[in-house]
């Protein structure tokens, strides 16, 4: 669209599949909130912290340009340091966890598309970049 | 519920639409739509008849999904005409499949 083909391609299977999950882990954190807050309120604001990023990535990814990359980026990097650290965090301390979060145990209750998902955006976002496309981001 | 019979052929359609975009996936794809119209239509219609799952919200959330994410995978694909497009139709099925296994588990109570 703009200067780099961030929203084309295999970036438009991340923003598909990152609307996916913004969808999943909103609802659900939505609906657990709405029900039953008290049971674990760290886990659900996990959840739904995790749904704002993820609406936030995909913002980014459909922008494109420097901006919506940066965007991504960020989102990206936060999204991968938020799966490692609760990932860890829930089966080290499992009593701080009575329910499960999005990124609980590397995201096992998704079959582990939390964990991969930043992973393949941050490799998407370098593979894009306009350094390593220059010579064919031309013709936009 | 019904649903159970069709998982495994959604995973083909996953696969097949991998490969390439043509005339048969998407027969395939719509096929699997009204497949999941009838199985909506025949939940609504236990609901109505009074049966309610212990989540009903939830399942209420699923089943309104389960509808919406293959037009809007097709769409996608339609505006990545690509082998990237194909992907994007086969996570679809793929999340159909999620979604059916989460149905009959709200279902079940689980």
């Amino acid at each position: 669209m703009t200067d780099t083909a961030l929203n084309a391609g295999p970036g438009r299977v991340l923003i598909a599949l990152y609307g996916l999950f913004a969808l999943a882990a909103g609802a659900r954190a939505g609906v657990q909130i709405a029900t039953k807050f008290d049971e674990a309120p760290v886990a659900y604001i996990l959840s739904a912290a995790a749904a704002a990023i993820y609406l936030v990535a995909m913002v980014g990814l459909i922008r494109g340009g420097p901006g919506g990359r940066r965007l991504a980026l960020v989102c990206c990097s936060v999204e991968l340091a938020g799966v490692l650290v609760v990932g860890t965090a829930s089966l080290v301390a499992r009593d701080a966890f009575p329910d499960e979060t999005v990124w609980s145990g590397y995201g096992r209750g998704y079959g582990f598309v939390p964990l991969a998902l930043p992973v393949l955006g941050l490799l998407w976002l370098r593979a894009s970049s306009p350094s390593a496309t220059s010579a064919t981001s031309a013709r936009s | 519920m019904l649903a159970s019979w069709f998982v495994g052929g959604w995973w083909f359609v996953a696969v097949a639409r991998d490969r390439w975009v043509g005339a048969s996936h998407l027969v395939c794809i719509a096929a699997l739509e009204l497949v999941l119209l009838a199985q909506a239509v025949a939940a609504a219609a236990r609901l109505i008849s009074g049966e309610r799952p212990e989540q009903f919200a939830t399942f209420l959330g699923y089943l309104v999904t389960s509808v919406l994410v293959l037009p809007l995978a097709v769409v996608l694909s339609f505006l990545e005409r690509t082998r990237w497009g194909a992907v994007i139709a086969g996570v679809g099925a793929l999340t159909v499949a999620v979604l059916t296994l989460r149905l009959r588990q709200v279902w079940a109570g689980a």
